[in-house]
This record gives structure tokens, C-alpha cells and sequence, in this order.
């Protein structure tokens, strides 16, 4: 479960770059680990948010999992679909379960991201 | 051995073998040898159970106060409380219970927070309440700190005329949390003057009724307060009578529930209501009950939004509270089902007539008049040549009211504050003015 | 549908009491209120009969599970037994019935409680102030957080000293607490055997940290080896050290907080001093305080002058009031009771009681569960429910009530995995230990043959397994109107 084309950071986040922009979501993994997602909290559009700054969460009944941005940039776009239908991050993590759209102002930011291997490698070290 | 320990000597025995160890110091060899060296006892005898009951029963004797009738109020109010709230509260699997964790043994619990939840909405007229705060004036201050959360300003507008005991606590948490209080004045009326909202506000906050028993009025505040929070802290049993703040936009409506079924105490355990708008649900403290359904479809009730909680969010809660005042929200819960809406407006009325009643006869007497002319429900403030005598003329009575130096804290000077309840007689009305009176001749 | 409240039972014009009756017309009495505060619609309230309201509590008590019902080993809660003397001496007319606001000349007797309970409770914590006020453990941590920061303001040093340390497995309201006061939290990692990293805590300590917050013994139930080397390296760097007591009772009547280096320390009289907890509250957590810190208590302090008790309001550099009159005094007239009737052999015994019960189930369901952190543990020990099967802590947790007995605390600490959190407090006689040991044993076992019995655990409770994330997703938090 974690699609080749994807960059991944070390906070369980899939990174699709599209055009300039970078789409945004948790793993597969971290879905998991969380639960019945029951509620996600969105970024305003067109805030800016610099690399590592907490821009979504994602609660389950117990847990609450924090988005960061993957690099500094601009909230383009979120998914609002997500308001009302918090269980397409379990069901669609990679698809339907998208959180937001992000234009990034630093692309040498995103360098250091994760390949589908490193990731794995991650999540099986973290057992 | 005590009556609450079990284990006998041979009990012991056969513990310590289980765990492998000769005897019981062994238990603490963790302890630093420095740390456990340096311990000293109290001093302290065991006693028997019938020794501590009489002590105590002594000392519970000791006050005199006790036996004085009260016209004193000033936060804290002498309502009649039915004998089933006693009951009810003594049920040992609702008393003796933790936090319902476990909602499956918990639905006892879990069902009269949501019973609880719905009367407090109800009540105050707002869409969501949470299960309960310490008490009145730690509720105020946790609202001033979600208002500033949401709206960002750092300005709490505080009238002089709320009660200072609360106000004291507000601001020892403002002050940790790098808040400001901004005083708003007070007409002769008794009620707020309300004239411009200073940049930076998070929250106005009223009392309804305020410390001097006046009514406020609450229409057009939250317009003039735009985004800042319209936070009224209530006595719950005015609300019988009187609209409730959710009606007038209020953000948040707090209170103090020792009225809804707790004796005085002394001061504690009280109850903090909490109540907030819908949209506001996410910025709550405190906990709350929601209702689901279980495997086979059946009605239930769960701890709802617990990711607001310290338990699960950590430095980013709503809020610290964890035990919060559990057992009093029950008593309220008991109390307004056992008098219904009926016997809640009748409690209001008797203590308004009765209240009413006593202020037009003692401000006939000579040199004696109410301090303000606004309505005011329960509590009056009573305007007198000499103040700390009156106060003593009641003591001599029997009689206790809030003294001068209390009534000072709020910025009135000179004045008693008098509460009037359903439980006042006829008789101890007219004690108290002819006390007045007599004192004159 | 049935709600299961007590909406759902009685008749228009019933009631469960009875007032006096109005003397005057009710539009006469209405007509002192000026009409646009006046409430139009009364509030929708149940209107039940007595007997249909004592018969609906009844029922809702028996749904529960308390003290009283059964074996509670809620870990991190000491819910122990809750003596019924205390509860008939706290509705003493002469203690509940006092109002707050009378004279002191008129509460002597109110005022000597506290001042008892004061004089007792300094000296379980070794510890020269306190303050009563405080309502619960949190309230007490938000207290010291105060104190902290008011030392600091008063010292100048304000400014720079912003952080609070904070080991991994402290409780949650510790982090909420010092962020109430603006402190930021920085986490210390445990070590191997489950005590504070003195290493880690050293490169974390300076001149930006306010202070540490410590639970002892930990939440692992570990004694901290190391706390006098601990908050000796915290004061070096000129901080202070907060206790969490809310495991006190590993150390009653054989140990004390300020002997190890404590500047405030947090009771939790519902927990080591038995009040009960009525069903999430009322407690009461009052703070001592090591020297440095008595000037900045809060208002007032009791003292006895001769045989009279006095409030003192003149304390200049006190943070104030944290509660409007003297903090939960019903509860803490059962803490004296305790603490009378116990003395200091009995206090001693329930330290024994307590560490010698934990040590006993630990060392029998260590056998059967993992126990990751294998050492001598004080009043709990936290155990892993992982390795089970496809079983997690949850399911064993639920399959315990078929048996009768109350869950222990799950999923936490944070740093063990599938957490099962027990702390069987020193009321419980061998017997009920052993038949708990038994009981997670055949779960054990269970989990292994046949699964299924555990994942659809509760069978046995008053409902079955409830849908959280129903609750979450379609909120209902009141009766809607009919």
C-alpha cells in the first residue's frame, strides 16, 4: 500500500508533485494507525505556510494526527469533500482522501522527501 | 490493621511469597536509603470509628454559624434541596464510580451527563453544554481563555459590578495565560455602562443577575461586540424567570450550580455550568456525553469529542480539566427533574416576591434605601447610615448578611448585600426588620 | 426511540417535589422583571412523579460499575474503597450547611478542619506551605504552574525561562497544564528501565527551563532511582521541580516529596485519601510547597492564633485566588477523617498494601502477558496486551467486564504499545486478586482459540460495544425538543 509515484515524508504524508504544486495526504499507514478518521480541520486557502508548520489534523475517536507542510509554500486549494465525509482518508487515502493543494515557493525543500522504498523502510522500522 | 485493609499477617505472607521477597521493606529498597531515611511520621494515633465521628461531629459544632438564618448570598444560596437529590447521590455505583471511561459499565453515568447536557441547554438556551467545570468561577475564567483561542484579542471587559470572588479567580488565570481584564463601569441603576469595545477584545463578560442582584440587559451587546464573545455568567434558578442568553447571542453562558440541588458547603464541592454555541463545540473544555448506538443498534451514550481532551491532545487541549465536579451535575440533574419546569419557576418567583418584599419594607425604615434603582431578582443591595452596625443588629437577630467589606470588593461602599430565597418565612422576614428597627429605637 | 433518560418517562403537570405556594398572583410577581428579559417559554424539563424518578436512578446505578460493585483496577486512579463513615460526616449540618461567606468568628469549627488537614498534609509531604484550594489534580498542576511563574517574574528571570521538561510518560494533563500558563513543553525520553534519561535531561536543562514535572513513582509505576540526582541537576540549573502526586500512594507513610527535592506537590485526595470519585468528581488537589515558593500561595491562609483560626488575606506576592472561597471542603473533611482514623501505622499500611498487591499480580501475569518493563514496581505496573493474536488491548479490556470485573486503564502509557495499565490499590483481599489473575489468564487463552469471543466483548454488559465514531461523526449531545 504505498504507490510508487509518491514522495513520503518521515510524518507519514504522501507528496504528489502536480505542475508547480504538490498534493498532500497521510499514508496508507498512518490511516491505519489512526482509526475511523471522524473529523478533519482544514487550512484556510491562501494561507502561507512555511516547510514543517502544522497546516491540517486529522482526529479519530481517540488520536489526533498532525499534516505538516512537506515545504514552504501557499495553500492553493483543500479538499472539502473531506467536511463531510471524513472516512474517504481511510477508504482513499491516495485518491479521494487528498487534503490539500499546495504551490510551493522553495522546490529545493521537497529534496529531501522519501521514495517509496525509503518509506517503506520506515514504516517497517517503526515496527 | 485498618477496616479498609485486608490483609492479614498471613495474608501477607503469602503475598510477599508470590512476589518472591522475605518481607515488606524489601518492597522499597527502590526508594533512595537518603530519602526514606529523612522520613518522619505525624505523630498520629489509629482511631476507631466511633472516635473520628465524635471528633469531627465536634468540630462540625464549633461553628456558630450554622444556626443563623441566612439573607446571605453573595454567590452562594440557601435553597431548599428535596430529599431524593440526597438519595440519589448516595447510590453507591453512581458515587463511587470513576470517569466513564468504559462507557459499556458506564451507561448509568453516561446517561444522566446527557440527560444533564439537554436541562443546561435548555436552560440557557444554548446548543451544546458540556458535563461540568469546577465550579462558577473557574468556568468563567476557561470561558475568557476559549474566547481569546477563537477570536484572538487579548482584552476581557470585566463590569466592577461581578461578583469579586469570581473576578479574583479570572484573573489569577488571566494573568497566566497573558490576559488583560478591562474594568466596565456601572450606572446608578446597578447596570453595566457599556460604552465603547476597545481594540483587542476577546469577551464581554455580564452577570445575570450581577453581584448586586440587578438584572442586566442583555439586547444588543453581541451586535455591539461583533466577532468578540458575549459571555454571561448566570445564576441558573434566575433563569426560571428570566430569558435565556442564548436568546440575546450569547457565545458562552457559564454559571455557578451550587443552586441546583448542593448545599452551601462551605464553598465547595460547587458546580461550574458551561454552555456554548454549536460552532464553538471544537474549543470546549470539559467533558461530554453523546448518544450512539451499540453492536445490535441499541441507544447508548460514549464519551464524545475526547480528541478536545488533555488525555488525547496534550499541550493542545481545550483545557487541563480532567476530575471536573461529576456527583454535583448530578444533583442538578436530580433536582431540575424532580421539580420540573414548574417548580423551578416557582422557586424563582418565591425568591423574587419574597426578595421584592423585604427591600420595599426595609427601604421604608429611616436612612435606609436600596443602592440601586435597576430590577433585580434574588439580591438587593441595602444602602445604610451604619452599615457594620445593622450587621450586627441582624447577628443579634440570628440573622447573617453579606458584611460591608465584602460588598467594598466591588467598588459599592457603605452597603449589605441581602439574598432572599423560597426558604425565607414570613417570619424570618419580619425578624429581619424589626431587627433593623429595633436597633433604632 | 427510547433515549434511556428520563425524558422519556412521566406526564405533563407531574412532579417530585414539593414548594411553598406563591402568596401573590404570578403576572404580579412576573411584572417586577422588565418584559425583554423575561422568559417567554419555560425550559423543557422532565415532569416525573418521585417514584418514577428514584426507580429511573436506581436503574442507571445498576448500569454502572463502582468501588462498591467490584474490583476497580483503574491504573493511574487508586480507586480504592471509599470509606461510608466519611460520606455521613461530610452532610453534617455543621459542614454542609455552612454558608462561605460568614464571619471566621462564626466558622471556627470549618476553619480548624482546614487548618488540621493542613498541618497533616504538610507533614505527609515533608513540606513547609500549602494550599487547600485546589479542586483536582489538574487544578493543582495549573496552581504550581502559577506558582512557577510567579517565582520566576519575581526573580526577574520571566523572560527567558519558558520551558517546562517533561518525562514521555506523564500524564496528559501535565503538558495542558503549563501551556494554560504559557510555558512551552519540551519532552524528556525515558530510558531502558523506564526512569528519566539523566543524560537527556541534562542537555535538555539551562537557562531557558522553568522547571520539570515528575510523577513518582512514574506512570510505569517505576520508582525514579535517580530523583535525588534529578532534581538535584534541575535546581543547579535553577529550576524547580513539580511532583505530580497522583501516585502517592506507592510512598504513603514512608517517604515523602520534599525529602526528594520537590517545590510543589499536587495531592489527589480522591485517589490516596479515598474520597470517592462520583463518577468523574468532585476531588480535590491541594499543593505544597517547598519553602522558596510560600510567599506566592494563594489567598487566603489559614492561621491559628491561640485557639482561634484566622484567614490571612496580607500576602503581597501571592498569585491570587484559584478558587472563590477555600477549595472542596466536603472532600476535604473526608481526607481528615481518613487520615484520623488511619494514622501513621495505617498510612504505612496502605503503601505496603498497595506496592505488595501490584508486585503480586504483576509477578503472576507476567507469565501469561508481556511485561516490558520487568523490575520491582510500587502501586502499578503496566503490562502490553500485545503478541496475542490478532487481539488488541481493547478487546481484552472489554472481555474483563464479562467477567466481572472493571477494566484497567488501556493505551497508556504512551511509550508501551497496547498499554493494560493496572493498579489494584491495598483494599482488595488476596482472593480478588487471584480471581482476577485467573480471569485475565482464561482471556489469555481465550485469545488464542477462539478470538471472536474477545473482539465481541462485552457480552455480558447492559449494551454491547458502542460506535464511537458514530458519535463523532453524527454528534447528538442533547435530547432534541419533541
Amino acid at each position: 500500500m504505498i504507490p510508487k509515484d509518491l514522495k513520503y515524508t518521515k510524518d507519514h504524508e504522501w507528496v504528489k508533485p502536480e505542475d508547480g504544486k504538490v498534493r498532500v495526504g497521510i499514508t496508507h499507514h498512518a490511516q491505519k494507525e489512526l482509526g475511523d478518521i471522524v473529523f478533519v480541520e482544514l487550512p484556510q486557502v491562501g494561507k502561507k505556510v512555511s516547510k514543517g508548520e502544522l497546516v491540517a489534523t486529522v482526529e479519530s475517536v481517540k488520536a489526533v494526527g498532525e499534516v505538516y507542510a512537506p515545504a514552504s509554500g501557499e495553500v492553493m486549494e483543500v479538499n472539502s469533500a473531506l467536511e463531510s465525509s471524513p472516512e474517504l482518508v481511510n477508504k482513499d487515502p491516495y485518491g479521494e482522501g487528498w487534503i490539500f493543494l499546495l504551490k510551493v515557493t522553495a522546490p529545493g525543500e521537497l529534496e529531501d522527501l522519501l521514495d517509496a522504498a525509503g518509506y517503506a523502510a520506515l514504516v517497517e522500522g517503526q515496527g | 490493621m485498618s477496616e479498609y485493609i485486608p490483609h492479614t499477617p498471613a495474608d501477607i505472607r503469602a503475598l510477599l511469597e508470590g512476589v518472591g521477597l522475605r518481607d515488606v521493606e524489601a518492597l522499597f529498597s527502590d526508594i533512595p536509603e537518603e530519602v526514606r531515611r529523612r522520613f518522619r511520621p505525624l505523630g498520629l494515633p489509629r482511631r476507631d470509628e466511633d472516635w473520628v465521628r465524635r471528633y469531627l461531629t465536634g468540630l462540625s459544632e464549633r461553628s456558630t454559624g450554622k444556626g443563623l438564618v441566612p439573607f446571605l448570598g453573595g454567590g452562594i444560596y440557601d435553597h431548599f434541596v428535596p430529599a431524593v437529590v440526597e438519595y440519589v447521590l448516595s447510590l453507591p455505583e453512581l458515587y463511587t464510580a470513576y470517569t466513564p471511561y468504559q462507557a459499556e459499565v458506564s451507561q448509568g453515568t453516561l446517561t444522566w451527563m446527557f440527560e444533564y447536557q439537554t436541562m443546561i441547554c435548555e436552560l440557557t438556551g444554548m446548543e451544546v453544554a458540556n458535563s461540568s467545570m469546577y465550579d462558577g468561577a473557574t468556568a468563567l475564567a476557561e470561558a475568557a481563555l476559549m474566547a481569546h483561542r477563537t477570536v484572538g484579542g487579548k482584552k476581557v471587559l470585566v463590569p466592577r459590578s461581578l461578583n469579586p470572588r469570581v473576578r479574583e479567580v479570572l484573573a489569577t488565570y488571566a494573568w497566566g495565560a497573558g490576559l488583560k481584564l478591562v474594568d466596565v463601569p456601572y450606572g446608578d441603576d446597578g447596570r453595566l455602562q457599556l460604552s465603547e469595545i476597545p481594540e483587542g477584545a476577546c469577551a464581554l463578560i455580564v452577570g445575570q443577575p450581577n453581584f448586586f442582584g440587578v438584572i442586566e440587559d442583555l439586547s444588543g451587546l453581541k451586535d455591539q461586540l461583533g466577532e468578540a464573545f458575549l459571555i454571561v455568567y448566570v445564576n441558573p434558578i434566575s433563569l426560571g424567570v428570566l430569558a435565556p442568553p442564548g436568546s440575546f447571542g450569547a457565545d458562552v453562558v457559564v454559571g455557578e450550580g451550587q443552586v441546583l440541588g448542593l448545599p452551601p458547603s462551605f464553598g465547595g464541592p460547587l458546580l461550574g455550568i458551561f454552555a456554548t454555541r454549536g460552532e464553538h463545540l471544537r474549543r470546549m473544555p470539559g467533558r461530554i456525553s453523546g448518544q450512539t448506538v451499540d453492536a445490535e443498534g441499541k441507544v447508548g451514550y460514549v464519551m464524545a469529542f475526547q480528541t478536545r481532551e488533555q488525555h488525547i491532545r496534550r499541550e493542545r487541549a481545550t483545557s487541563n480539566i480532567c476530575t471536573n465536579s461529576a456527583l454535583c451535575a448530578l444533583a442538578a440533574t436530580v433536582y431540575l427533574a424532580a421539580l420540573g419546569p414548574g417548580g423551578l419557576r416557582r422557586v424563582a418567583l418565591l425568591s423574587l416576591e419574597r426578595a421584592h418584599r423585604l427591600a420595599e419594607e426595609v427601604s421604608s425604615l429611616p436612612g435606609y434605601e436600596l443602592a440601586f434603582s435597576g430590577p433585580f431578582f434574588n439580591e438587593f443591595a441595602l444602602r445604610c447610615p451604619d452599615p457594620m452596625g445593622a450587621v450586627k443588629k441582624l447577628r443579634r437577630a440570628g440573622i447573617a448578611v453579606l458584611p460591608p467589606e465584602e460588598v467594598e470588593k466591588a467598588g459599592l461602599e457603605g452597603a449589605l448585600l441581602v439574598a432572599v430565597t423560597e426558604r425565607r418565612t414570613e417570619e424570618e422576614l419580619a425578624r429581619f426588620v424589626s431587627a433593623l428597627k429595633g436597633g433604632m429605637g | 426511540m427510547k433515549s434511556g433518560t428520563i425524558y422519556d418517562l412521566g406526564a405533563p403537570g407531574r412532579r417530585a417535589a414539593s414548594l411553598p405556594p406563591l402568596t401573590e398572583p404570578e403576572q404580579k410577581i412576573l411584572s417586577l422583571i422588565p418584559a425583554e428579559v423575561r422568559r417567554e417559554e419555560p425550559p423543557w424539563l422532565p415532569e416525573v412523579s418521585q417514584p418514577e424518578l428514584v426507580r429511573h436512578y436506581l436503574r442507571l446505578a445498576r448500569l454502572n460499575y463502582g468501588v462498591d460493585s467490584g474490583f476497580y483496577p483503574l491504573g493511574s486512579c487508586t480507586m480504592k474503597y471509599n470509606p461510608k463513615l466519611n460520606e455521613g460526616l461530610a452532610r453534617l449540618p455543621g459542614f454542609a450547611g455552612l454558608h462561605p461567606l460568614l464571619p471566621e468568628e462564626e466558622v471556627q469549627g470549618a476553619l480548624a478542619v482546614l487548618w488540621e488537614l493542613s498541618e497533616y498534609l504538610k507533614g505527609i509531604a515533608g513540606m513547609p506551605g500549602i494550599s487547600l484550594q485546589p479542586a483536582a489534580g489538574a487544578h493543582g498542576e495549573l496552581t504550581g504552574m502559577l506558582l512557577f511563574k510567579r517565582y520566576f517574574q519575581d526573580r526577574g528571570e520571566l523572560e527567558r525561562r519558558v520551558k517546562i521538561l517533561l518525562p514521555d510518560s506523564a500524564h496528559g494533563t501535565n503538558p495542558a497544564s503549563a501551556a494554560m500558563v504559557g510555558f512551552r513543553v519540551v519532552s524528556i525520553p525515558s530510558n531502558e528501565r523506564g526512569t528519566v534519561d539523566l543524560q537527556a535531561l541534562e542537555a535538555a536543562l539551562g537557562e531557558d527551563v522553568a522547571g520539570i514535572m515528575l510523577t513518582v513513582p512514574n506512570t510505569l509505576g517505576i520508582f525514579e532511582e535517580e530523583i535525588l540526582e534529578v532534581t538535584e541537576l534541575v535546581h543547579e540549573a535553577g529550576g524547580l521541580c513539580y511532583f505530580d502526586g497522583a501516585n502517592l500512594n506507592a510512598y504513603l507513610g514512608r517517604a515523602r516529596p520534599g525529602d526528594m527535592g520537590a517545590d510543589v506537590f499536587h495531592f489527589n485526595l480522591h485517589k490516596t485519601f479515598s474520597t470517592p470519585h462520583g463518577g468523574g468528581g468532585p476531588g480535590a488537589g491541594p499543593v505544597t510547597v517547598s519553602e522558596p515558593l510560600v510567599p506566592y500561595l494563594p489567598v487566603p491562609q489559614v492561621v491559628k492564633e491561640g485557639e482561634r483560626f484566622r484567614l490571612d488575606y496580607d500576602r503581597p506576592k501571592s498569585i491570587g485566588r484559584v478558587h472563590p472561597y477555600y477549595g472542596n471542603f466536603l472532600v476535604l473533611v473526608r481526607a481528615l477523617a481518613y487520615i484520623l482514623t488511619l494514622g501513621d501505622e495505617g498510612l504505612r499500611e496502605v503503601s505496603v498494601g498497595a506496592v505488595l498487591a501490584a508486585n503480586y499480580l504483576k509477578e503472576k501475569l507476567k507469565k501469561t502477558y508481556k511485561l516490558p518493563y520487568d523490575r520491582l514496581c510500587k502501586h502499578e505496573f503496566v503490562l502490553s496486551g500485545e503478541g496475542l493474536g490478532e487481539v488488541r488491548t481493547l478487546d481484552i479490556a472489554k472481555r474483563l467486564i464479562d467477567y466481572g470485573f472493571h477494566p484497567p486503564t488501556i493505551y497508556f502509557p504512551l511509550i508501551v504499545k497496547e498499554a493494560l495499565m493496572i493498579e489494584p490499590t491495598e483494599t482488595e483481599p488476596k482472593e480478588v486478586l487471584d480471581a482476577f489473575a485467573a480471569a485475565m489468564e482464561r482471556i489469555a487463552e481465550e485469545a488464542r482459540r477462539e478470538p471472536r469471543l474477545l473482539k465481541e466483548a462485552p457480552h455480558a454488559a447492559p449494551v454491547r460495544r458502542l460506535d464511537e465514531a458514530r458519535a463523532a461523526r453524527q454528534p447528538v449531545l442533547r435530547l432534541p425538543r419533541p
